[in-house]
């Protein structure tokens, strides 16, 4: 299947810019296209149609098959002094991009995968929280949301109550905003660069970008590591393997809010590759 | 007790596993293994020369080999003698046997996993072809075993030997390895995750 226009209008990030150092060339894909990445002095990107776009940002390299692409969102907190960026490296998944993103925005998964850490069994409850569409920038974002945490971040000691932001600029990228539990008035992100190789199957970059004085970059690196391991053995057992965008197919709870949102936003833009439409299966 | 660590490792977690067991405290030393290759870096290569994890320090001793660590562990901190029995000839060499088959799962399951999880440059379809044909060898071992009313890889309770199997058998499916044809060993790790002091790690599917 050919991917829809406003998958095509996107930058994907393939890598860490680390990953590709003068001299290197390599096959990589995205959008179940082929393309060849070399760095001769600077970085070429070459896919069907020859050369195509390419830029480093936010520790990675992005490519899109586009002539001409949305831009890349922006994340001021790049740019802020004092956080430190550990990019968690490329992990391969067999599920749709889509699947992922949607999986990252749903707390309700806590207590149940993530478990003594991210969630614990008493305090399974998702509270009610605020879910709005920002036609400016054209970005979901989810706010309010709190949860109680044993261990929220590598940095915290004991559980707390931890709140949280959710905000999707991109279709296959999410951006956790976390209360910074060491830095009040701050918030720390997490957030993942989704590589979608075929309908049913990405490659997962992520990163942490937190204010934090006594973890290692190792450390931090284990964290989130162990974090998103114990969510690729749940997507992919996900039934069906791509992402349905027809309400017909399940039954959503208000817990789901920023799910249904991310859906919604997805159908009204069009998107269908990396979907399973329910007439399909039925 | 220092063990040099990395999360995502099943060699790792072998260790993790008999420290557990043991009730022993060590502290963690996190290896940036992917996507850093610290274990490839010349100061991790002072540490181990192969390049590779887990290593162990206690005081002056500095173990590489997830084997040969639970080997080391067991026989100086299991007063039980449960973990590495030491008493037969025939169930020492029992034990040793099962302990370089799970180095053969490591080259062949554990190759598959990197491949599919971690982007790694192997021959896939041999790897997981060679790790069908030893858990072919594992399941009728078992099968054998639970006919004599034997739970475990080398008699009536576990050993070293069931640690140095589990991880990358239990993290098969990472590496698309189905275990469904293999009902001896699913039974085995059920029994294996209901263990007392057991904790588990990512990938590892623990059923109720």
């Amino acid at each position: 299947m050919t991917p829809d226009p406003f998958t095509l209008s996107h930058w994907y990030a393939i890598g860490r810019i680390e990953d590709f150092p003068n001299g290197y060339k390599g096959e990589h894909r995205i959008l179940s296209t082929d393309i060849a990445v070399s760095h001769h002095g600077e970085l070429n990107v070459t896919g069907p149609e020859g050369s195509m776009g390419v830029q480093t940002r936010y520790g990675h390299v992005w490519t899109t098959l586009s002539r001409d692409p949305r831009p890349l969102y922006n994340m001021p907190e790049f740019e802020e002094e004092g956080r430190r960026l550990v990019t968690a490296g490329a992990i391969a998944v067999r599920c749709s991009g889509l699947r992922a993103v949607e999986n990252f925005l749903d707390m309700a998964h806590f207590p149940f995968v993530h478990t003594g850490i991210l969630g614990v069994e008493e305090h399974a409850e998702v509270e009610k929280y605020d879910v709005s569409m920002e036609a400016a920038g054209d970005e979901i974002w989810a706010t309010k949301c709190r949860f109680f945490q044993p261990m929220a971040a590598a940095a915290a000691e004991g559980g707390q109550v931890i709140e949280y932001r959710y905000r999707v600029a991109h279709p296959y990228s999410t951006i956790l905003y976390k209360t910074c539990p060491i830095r009040d008035g701050h918030w720390d992100l997490i957030g993942l660069f989704i590589q979608p190789t075929e309908e049913d199957e990405c490659i997962v970059h992520s990163f942490v970008l937190v204010f934090d004085e006594h973890n290692t970059d190792t450390d931090l690196l284990h964290f989130q590591q162990n974090i998103f391991l114990q969510d690729r053995m749940v997507l992919e057992n996900q039934v069906p393997n791509k992402l349905p965008i027809d309400p017909r197919w399940e039954m959503p709870t208000r817990a789901d809010a920023s799910s249904i949102a991310y859906r919604r936003w997805l159908k009204s833009h069009g998107v269908t590759w990396s979907t399973t439409r329910f007439e399909k299966v039925a | 007790m220092k063990l040099y660590d990395y999360v995502l490792s099943g060699n790792c977690y072998k260790i993790r596993l008999l420290l557990g067991f043991l009730d022993l405290d060590y502290e963690k030393r996190p290896v940036d293994f992917f996507p850093g290759r610290e274990h490839k870096s010349d100061a991790f290569l002072k540490i181990n020369p192969l390049g590779q994890i887990p290593v162990l320090e206690d005081g002056e001793i500095r173990i590489r080999d997830a084997q040969a660590i639970l080997i080391y562990l067991a026989s100086r901190y299991d007063k039980s003698g449960q973990w590495f029995p030491g008493q037969s000839p025939s169930q020492i060499a029992e034990v040793a046997q099962w302990l370089a088959f799970s180095d053969m799962i490591t080259g062949t399951a554990s190759a598959a996993r990197l491949h599919d999880m971690l982007g790694y440059n192997l021959d896939i379809d041999a790897a997981r072809a060679g790790a069908h044909r030893l858990l072919r060898v594992m399941e009728d071992h078992l099968a054998h075993q639970e006919f004599d009313g034997h739970d475990w890889l080398a008699g009536r309770r576990p050993t070293i030997a069931d640690i140095s199997c589990f991880p990358y058998v239990a993290l098969a499916e990472d590496g698309g390895i189905d275990l469904f044809c293999y009902p001896a060993i699913l039974r085995w790790i059920r029994r294996f995750t209901a263990l007392d002091g057991f904790h588990s790690m990512p990938g590892i599917n623990v059923s109720p």
